[in-house]
């Protein structure tokens, strides 16, 4: 199997969706003659020509709402966002528009559309840059929202996410583009809802997502020094989300973790922790402990940014809470 | 430019396009006279039905501006997509919609045309290609660029559609959606209906320019102003922005200038603290309907008969939409669930 | 602030307790966890145990005394503190011989003293901290919460104290992990429909609260004799019991009938998915029954190893609740006591037991020829209500299958 990078499975998706379905088409801010920001879209513009890679001027609210539009009007806009800390200007459209279109007008208006670009934090691009908004989105019924940890599963998220005919949130770990690992060619597909179990243990259950799936990994290697075989379950999709594959781990190791970028309040972790006191409650051993990004805008300075963000340290020291290790 | 010129570019420009029926098909005239009256009528039973608490939530009505809706529809081509503001119960009966199901809708029932879940501001029919009332100002002017863009991507001669108010030209949706679709040579008609007031806010305490088709020179782009109270010359106005989006893949910006004679939405009195009597009584010197039948009936176009039979047919039309919307069911409460996601 | 140590309920079904030793002296230091005492009661030996730090100032129930649970047994205090309101306000009251002693627990305490709070029952009125792991747990072996310490937060009772604490408090600290059994496959619980109602009633009402029937077999051994010999030959490490054989056979034959594997409750039948082998051990002054616990998922050197453990712990009195509770299905083996055959009783909620009896050897006609074989005969008691006739049968019919073919059994 090729090992690509998580931006050319990103690439590849897109490529291979765009070539199957002539419907489908690429706008956003440098996406085309600069090669995309993140160079996710490299190459599309010399292969689909500017009809279908289509730059636009800085103005999220308008060109989300173009892509609206379009899928209003039967194609399958892919929405790029430079990143999603730029999408809150296009809220409106992603909210108001997108994810309510079928339901306020009984289905007659479907809404085939695919917002993508990196969220959460890279390193030290302060406040305004480094935020985690998985939750406020996952929170509107009529979206979905896609958060790939790996270069497979953002090929196969991606490919899924094209093709689901629904309004996707589809964000990627900015941090995560250099990073390598196997992709299969060609037709490679993962179902939206579906869990991922990145790591198999039987003493605790961390559940992670997109850039802290590899957070959470590291930990379980760190405990499995002292013996504490930790189960690394990704979720992949935080809407709609596999409760029932996290709640099965839980019910086995009797212990949970949950790690997020965000800040914690209301986040996608409080949902998740809900799940698992209702699916898994008769099994729990210790309360279900939450890591997450500090309850402060993102610092600027490295040291108080590295505070802010969760760490190995910091899931390591919340497993070790839920075992009663002290 | 001061408020008194503005007033007077409109009046002026109301006297200018004022256009005679003469060379116009008889039938086709009594039908644009029937398509307001229809709107006029069924309006009218829509605030009487809201009082009596059949209808809830916010109700927008368009008395005073049923000849932009009618003019511009009567330009349009089946296949073109027509999107509104939630003020948009004139341009869904103007585009095909029924009165049953709009009023049923109205009445939040499962035969309205959004099943009873859009109500007032969010009619559909995609059939019909009309793609909804949306309910955020502004918010829907990037939505028909991008049906427009979606027309030219797949290389058809369609043209999109919208209808906002004037309130929406200061908003930033409004101006990134004319910026691409002008830069990008979009099929669109962007169609400010402007009556003077967003909401109790009067265009000159909320504008720094006043001329609204003024905005389009910041992108180059086609625009007009008309007199929306003569509903031929809003037909011919949009005429021109479809021959033009067609054939030349260009988008226009029409200002068309109408006057709501009710308020803002139930809740607000005809005038209130925001205009004068008097203005609204001055303006409903040109109601749009009145006017256009004293000229078909002075144009020989139109007889009393015809007209008594014309009056006759549209209130049991809006009789029986209102029976209709009355016996309708409720939604079934499975339908609560239905279509928040598409196949599933 | 004085410590009260009280008698407290050391297994599910204790009432009253005997101090059957004082381990610590008056005037001795004691630290939190520390055994102050043994106690028997009415299953086993066992450690009462320190709830805080200090001085053993008083002992207020002498060796060889019961007394109902709740009472003060003895104070912990600092060296110097005054502890005579507390030691004085409640008198050791000895348990009547013969008076239903239930009515007598629960000696209040005074109001100025502190609650005779065992870590797991905090000061609000004595609710049980616990997870809901600790709780199923305890829930599903009928161990007894008010029993335990809890090791977690603010006392809590965790999964590893209703696994381990009575073991623990002999064997010192817990082990940091609480390793559940791999897969526990869980119960399953089945409605009686009006049929198996009816049944009830009338096999009730025809014998006793459980309506017995018994099933007799005849197992050649031989095999099993062989293989045991075999084994023996290479080492006093593989050294087993036919009685282990027997609970393999059993326990194996349990997992593919799951019907005879189930619990009578009165309002329906609990089926377990998992095996515990309860074991029924002869001690001084009577019977009692620990369990193997997955005994289906556990290697014949396992099960040996543990039944001779546990048969060590339950004659010297020293079995923790959880070890002889729990059982799903039992056997009795009296073979060694050169008993031909017998039938036992069924220890409810089970639904079955088997006796065991002696192996001989007999004349057996084997391929039209008379040989001689060594021979068991086995006779399984079934609880009408939840085993039918045909159900007991195929079940023995395996047991039977197994030892006659141990090798196959033990693949």
């Amino acid at each position: 199997m090729p090992t690509l990078t998580y931006r050319d499975a990103l690439n590849q998706a897109l490529r291979e969706e765009m070539r199957r379905d002539p419907r489908v088409f690429l706008m956003g801010e440098e996406v085309g003659v600069y090669q995309g920001a993140y160079k996710v879209s490299r190459g599309l513009l010399e292969e689909f020509g500017p009809r279908r890679v289509v730059d636009t001027p800085i103005t999220e609210l308008g060109f989300a709402g173009v892509g609206v539009g379009a899928a209003m009007a039967g194609l399958v806009p892919v929405v790029e966002f430079m990143t999603w800390n730029f999408a809150l200007l296009a809220l409106d459209q992603i909210v108001n528009s997108a994810a309510k279109m079928l339901y306020m007008s009984n289905g007659q208006v479907p809404l085939p559309i695919v917002f993508r670009g990196p969220g959460g934090s890279a390193l030290q691009l302060a406040a305004q840059h480094s935020q985690a908004f998985e939750s406020w989105l996952a929170n509107v019924p009529g979206l979905k929202v896609v958060m790939p940890a790996t270069p497979a599963d953002a090929k196969g998220l991606l490919k899924s996410a094209i093709r689901d005919g629904n309004p996707i949130v589809f964000i990627e770990g900015e941090m995560l583009y250099n990073n390598k690992g196997e992709v299969p060619e060609g037709e490679y597909t993962i179902p939206l809802g579906v869990a991922d179990i990145k790591r198999a243990g039987k003493d605790v259950t961390i559940v992670a997502h997109a850039k802290m799936v590899a957070t959470a990994l590291k930990a379980a290697d760190e405990m499995a020094k002292d013996g504490i075989q930790a189960e690394v379950v990704d979720p992949r999709t935080i809407r709609p989300l596999d409760v029932a594959t996290i709640a099965g781990s839980v019910r086995k190791t009797n212990r949970c973790v949950i790690l997020e970028e965000g800040w914690p309040f209301a986040g996608a972790g409080a949902q998740i922790a809900y799940d698992v006191q209702r699916e898994a409650f008769d099994h729990l051993d210790a309360p279900v402990v939450r890591v997450t990004g500090a309850d402060v805008p993102m610092p600027y300075n490295k040291q108080l940014e590295k505070l802010a963000k969760p760490d190995v340290a910091k899931v390591v020291a919340a497993c070790r809470q839920v075992l009663y290790l002290g | 430019m001061t408020r008194r010129a503005t007033r007077e570019t409109q009046k002026a420009a109301a006297d200018v396009s004022r256009t005679a029926p003469a060379g116009e098909d008889p039938a086709a005239m009594r039908h644009l006279l029937r398509e307001m009256l229809l709107i006029r009528r069924f309006e009218e039973r829509a605030g009487e039905q809201y009082a009596l608490g059949k209808i809830g939530g916010f109700c927008h009505l368009y008395i005073g501006q049923e000849a932009v809706a009618v003019g511009a529809m009567a330009a349009l081509r089946a296949d073109d997509y027509v999107m509104s503001s939630y003020r948009e119960h004139g341009q869904a009966l103007a585009r095909g919609i029924t009165a049953r199901a709009a009023m049923a809708e109205l009445f939040g029932k499962a035969t309205g045309c959004s099943g009873g879940k859009g109500g007032s501001m969010h009619l559909f029919d995609a059939k019909l290609g009309f793609l909804g009332g949306h309910a955020i100002v502004g918010g829907h002017i990037p939505l028909i660029t991008g049906a427009a863009f979606a027309a030219k991507y797949r290389g058809e001669d369609r043209v999109a559609v919208a209808f906002f108010g004037e309130a929406a030209v200061n908003n930033g949706a409004f101006h990134e959606a004319l910026n691409m679709a002008a830069l990008w040579k979009l099929p669109a008609i962007y169609i400010c209906e402007n009556n003077r007031y967003g909401m109790g806010t009067a265009l000159e305490r909320a504008s720094a320019i006043w001329d609204v088709a003024a905005r389009a020179c910041s992108y180059d782009m086609p625009a007009e102003t008309v007199d929306g109270m003569e509903v031929l010359a809003v037909r011919d106005a949009v005429a021109r922005a479809a021959k033009r989006g067609r054939e030349e893949q260009m988008p226009t910006l029409l200002e068309i200038r109408t006057y709501r004679f009710m308020g803002h939405s139930m809740s607000d009195p005809i005038h209130g603290h925001y205009r004068t009597r008097e203005e609204v009584e001055q303006m409903k010197l040109r109601d749009p309907v009145v006017t256009f039948h004293a000229r078909l009936v002075a144009a020989r176009m139109l007889d009393e008969e015809q007209w008594q039979a014309m009056e006759a047919d549209v209130q049991a039309e809006v009789e029986d939409a209102v029976r209709f919307a009355e016996e309708s069911p409720d939604p079934d409460p499975a339908e609560l669930f239905t279509h928040v996601y598409s196949g599933a | 602030m004085a410590t009260r140590v009280v008698m407290e309920a050391l297994s599910p079904t204790m009432e009253e307790g005997r101090v059957a030793a004082w381990k610590k002296k008056e005037g001795e230091a004691v630290k939190a966890g520390e055994v102050l005492a043994e106690v028997e009661t009415d299953k086993a030996v066992m450690d009462l145990v320190a709830r805080g730090d200090g001085v053993l100032r008083k002992i207020l129930v002498p060796e060889g005394q019961t007394v109902p649970v709740s009472t003060l047994v003895a104070v912990i205090g600092t060296a110097d503190e005054n502890i005579s309101s507390i030691a004085e306000g409640s008198a050791p009251a000895p348990a009547p011989a013969s008076a239903p002693t239930a009515k007598v627990v629960g000696v209040a305490p005074p109001p100025s003293a502190r609650p005779p709070a065992p870590p797991s029952a905090p000061a609000d009125g004595g609710r049980i901290l616990s997870s809901p792991l600790a709780r199923r747990i305890a829930a599903e072996q009928g161990v007894d919460l008010r029993s335990l310490a809890g090791s977690g937060p603010a006392g809590r009772v965790i999964a590893r104290d209703v696994q381990s604490a009575p073991r623990s408090a002999m064997s010192g600290q817990p082990s940091a992990i609480s390793h559940q059994p791999s897969a526990t496959r869980g119960v399953q619980d089945v409605p009686l429909t009006p049929i198996r109602k009816t049944i009830a009633k009338r096999l009730v009402q025809s014998i006793g609260p459980i309506p017995h029937f018994f099933l007799t077999s005849e197992i050649d051994m031989q095999a099993a004799w062989d293989l045991r010999a075999a084994l023996k030959a290479r080492g006093e490490q593989y050294a087993i019991s036919f009685n282990d054989l027997v609970i393999k056979a059993v326990a194996h034959a349990l997992r593919l009938h799951q019907a005879v594997n189930a619990w009578w409750m009165d309002d329906h039948i609990r089926y377990h998915g998992d095996v515990h082998i309860g074991m029924a051990v002869a001690v001084e002054d009577g019977l009692i029954t620990p369990v193997i616990r997955f005994a289906d998922q556990k290697g014949l050197s396992a099960i040996s190893a543990e039944a001779k453990a546990l048969a060590e712990r339950a004659r010297a009195r020293r079995l923790a609740p959880e070890e002889y509770t729990g059982a799903t299905f039992s056997i009795s083996n009296l073979g060694m006591l050169d008993i031909d055959e017998f039938t036992a009783v069924i220890n409810p909620p089970e639904a079955g037991i088997l006796a065991v009896g002696r192996i001989a050897e007999k004349p057996v006609v084997v391929g039209g020829a008379v040989v001689p074989r060594r021979m068991m005969r086995v006779t399984m008691s079934c609880d009408h209500r939840v085993i039918d006739g045909a159900t007991g049968a195929k079940f023995l019919q395996t047991v039977k299958l197994n030892l006659e073919n141990p090798l196959a059994m033990l693949l």
